[in-house]
């Protein structure tokens, strides 16, 4: 059986990727994926703690995880083809009116 | 229903009066305001006449009257002050004095205000005074004798400073509150004093635990609590009843109407600070030194002031400095221990005083406003009214026989040379006596007598109508017969006046007329250097202002460097200012304004806003609207709060994480 700790690294791993890809990248949609990508990294992290203490919280909180997710995405995506439309660019360095 | 058990109703009244005129008076013609005014003090006189002839008809048993308590007013810890007024002998002579002085006059404004504008504030004001003045006299302890007597300060201001528009008047009403409060702060000192020692205020229990004999040496003593309670008390006196060296404010004050003058800086307002010294002589026998420095301010005032009224000029101011006089004469009984001469000389001088301010209005008012006597003269034809009362009134306060002044200053005079060591009392006394006898009879002729100096086409002098004349003819016959009750004494008789407040003052005189005979004959010297002496300043008066009317211009002119000191009141006003007022002055502008205000207060408010507003500028650049910059935010902030639950256990409970 493999380690719970290979779970929990490889979670790591994925939410930092995430982490990274969130900051760095300029593409919205890329933005977009990463924030996808730590969700699932959690998700992993749930599902190897309810695996390994046998309880079955971690796994419904997975469940409660994708359906956000799936909304979110909905709604996110929207947002993207708002912005398309009107700035012509998938680039958030172009979206900066939300300061003083 | 007896007024004795309801003695509220007598204050009551003038206050009730005052609040409708002060509240809806305004729009109502001058004839309703006078009737609400002086039916209040006329009901007020009313009840309070019924109320002594209550007291004076008590079964022997009951009294000393006790005092009457409506209810508690203040409540602290075991300090216990209500609204409790009693009445005795001394209160009965306040009392009559003052709602019956105190009619007469408000029937006199009438009259004399009548052309005035803020006709009801007037009143409003008057009324307000007499309510006051009447908790003043009748109050049972000595914290709602302190409201009565700042009531009238307060009253005495609004007064002063009635036509405010004149820059004078409101500077004299602003003059004579802040001297008050510097008596007014002793007086408080001395009321808490009294309170850390005997744990009350009200006058039966306090007085009665003062004359306990168990008391250390640390309040019989020299300058024990009595003593340094006595003096702080006679400073409040020296304050209100306008006594070196608080009497400033009294000159001045005499640029309130002349009513005002008539009855708040003459016959009773000022007189308060005598009433408590003598309401308080029980605290004041029992200290020696208070009761030498009351005599020896009180007579250095009497003289003091009379120098000054020699050569004023102006009609009211004459009058002022005598009234100051005057209250030294009363100071100077209390403090020989003649407390009922005292209060003696404060009835017939509240007679006569009066009189002379309101006969001195009336002048005014014939005159057409004019106070400068040098301006008036050859009056006594055509004011023959005005003229004759105020004639009364000279001749009672320069003290001749046998009209009011006589007997109170001769009863005075005659304590003040019983007393050990007080001939030199008695010595400036009677050299007062013939001042001030100079300077009235110096008022009179130049005012009444001699040729004409005011120029009759512009000035049209006529006399003044009956509901101010009303008022001189009463006051000139409590003039002439005030002073009788006290008149068999000079033939060997009883001093109904003293007999009646024994009862008050019983623990008060002790070493009077020790043999009778002999102090009887000495009466009936004394009595005749007196009116010598008062006759020798008439004399004098007459010679320089009728036979030779240069002569004084003349005396003047000899005596350059005298006079000059003299015509400014010894340069007392100068003093002030160069030693209090200017360095006061002083420190509020270099320090108190350009430095604790400005740099201090200012630099404060004014600090935290640019503060603020410099913070803000800074942080506001994280603001920048990029939305990347904002992930890293987040970034950063989950980084800070993972780190701190990492580092930090101790806040693992805190978050919810619990092991």
């Amino acid at each position: 059986m493999v380690p719970t700790s290979y779970y929990l690294i490889l979670s790591a791993v994925l939410f930092g990727l995430g982490v990274v890809a969130f900051v760095f990248k300029r593409n919205v949609i890329t933005i977009f994926m990463s924030i996808e990508l730590m969700l699932n990294a959690v998700n992993l992290a749930f599902v190897a703690f309810s695996q390994a203490r046998h309880q079955s919280d971690g796994q419904v909180f997975v469940l409660f995880v994708i359906v956000v997710a799936a909304a979110e995405a909905a709604v996110g995506l929207g947002i993207i083809i708002l912005m398309a439309r009107n700035r012509q660019s998938l680039n958030v360095e172009r979206v900066d009116l939300l300061k003083l | 229903m007896p007024i004795l058990d309801h003695l509220w109703i007598i204050p009551l009244l003038p206050l009730l009066g005052s609040a409708i005129n002060g509240l809806l008076g305004g729009k109502w013609p001058n004839k309703v305001v006078n009737s609400v005014a002086l039916g209040a003090t006329g009901l007020s006189f009313a009840f309070a006449v019924e109320a002594v002839r209550e007291f004076l008809t008590l079964p022997p048993e009951k009294l000393p009257f006790a005092p009457q308590h409506y209810f508690d007013w203040i409540v602290a810890g075991n300090f216990r002050a209500g609204f409790d007024l009693q009445m005795d002998q001394l209160t009965v002579v306040m009392l009559l004095v003052v709602t019956g002085v105190g009619f007469l006059i408000h029937i006199y404004s009438t009259g004399y205000m009548a052309h005035e504008s803020g006709y009801y504030r007037f009143f409003s004001y008057l009324n307000l005074f007499m309510f006051f003045m009447l908790v003043l006299v009748l109050a049972a302890n000595y914290v709602l004798l302190f409201v009565g007597w700042e009531g009238v300060g307060l009253c005495s201001y609004l007064l002063i400073g009635f036509y405010f528009l004149k820059k004078s008047a409101s500077d004299a009403g602003k003059k004579a509150f802040i001297v008050n409060r510097i008596g007014d702060f002793g007086f408080m000192l001395g009321m808490f004093l009294l309170f850390r020692t005997f744990h009350t205020l009200d006058f039966t229990t306090l007085f009665a635990a003062a004359s306990n004999p168990a008391w250390g040496h640390e309040v019989w003593g020299q300058f024990g609590t009595f003593t340094i309670a006595c003096l702080l008390l006679f400073m409040g006196a020296t304050g209100k009843s306008a006594q070196l060296p608080l009497y400033v404010w009294l000159p001045d004050a005499m640029e309130g109407p002349t009513p005002v003058s008539a009855l708040i800086h003459a016959a009773t307002m000022v007189t308060a600070g005598v009433y408590v010294v003598a309401r308080s002589h029980i605290l004041f026998v029992h200290s020696e030194t208070a009761m030498v420095i009351v005599a020896v301010v009180g007579c250095a005032t009497a003289f003091f002031a009379a120098t000054i009224g020699l050569v004023q000029t102006d009609i009211k101011r004459v009058l002022a400095y005598s009234t100051v006089s005057q209250l030294g004469y009363m100071f100077l009984a209390c403090g020989v221990g003649a407390f009922s001469a005292g209060i003696f000389h404060l009835m017939t001088h509240a007679f006569f005083k009066a009189l002379l301010f309101l006969a001195a209005g009336s002048v005014i008012h014939a005159m057409g406003g004019e106070q400068d006597m040098r301006k008036m003269g050859g009056l006594s034809k055509k004011i023959k009214y005005t003229y004759w009362t105020m004639l009364i009134a000279t001749l009672a306060i320069a003290g001749i026989p046998p009209l009011a002044g006589f007997f109170s200053k001769d009863a005075i005079l005659l304590s003040a040379f019983q007393i050990e060591g007080g001939h030199p009392l008695y010595a400036i006394g009677l050299l007062t006596a013939l001042l001030t006898s100079f300077y009235m009879f110096r008022l009179i002729f130049l005012t009444f007598h001699g040729k004409q100096r005011y120029d009759e086409h512009h000035v049209h002098v006529h006399e003044s109508p009956w509901s101010m004349l009303g008022p001189l003819v009463a006051l000139a016959v409590l003039s002439v017969i005030g002073g009788w009750v006290a008149a068999p004494a000079l033939w060997g008789g009883p001093d109904y006046f003293t007999s009646f407040l024994a009862p008050v003052f019983a623990s008060g005189q002790g070493a009077e007329a020790v043999n009778e005979a002999a102090a009887h004959q000495l009466e009936i010297i004394l009595a005749i250097v007196a009116v010598a002496s008062a006759l020798i300043g008439l004399g004098v008066a007459y010679g320089l202002y009728i036979r030779q009317p240069g002569k004084p211009e003349q005396i003047a002119k000899s005596m350059r460097p005298v006079y000059n000191i003299l015509l400014n009141k010894y340069y007392v006003d100068e003093l002030y200012a160069a030693v209090i007022i200017k360095p006061l002055l002083w420190i509020s502008t270099n320090v108190l304004w350009k430095f604790v205000d400005v740099a201090g207060i200012d630099g404060t408010v004014n600090g935290i806003a640019s503060g603020a507003t410099s913070i803000g500028d800074t942080i506001r650049h994280t603001q920048s609207g990029n939305t990347r910059s904002y992930a890293v935010w987040v970034v950063i902030g989950a980084i800070v709060v993972i780190a701190v639950i990492f580092f930090w256990p101790a806040v693992r409970p805190v978050v919810g994480m619990v092991r």
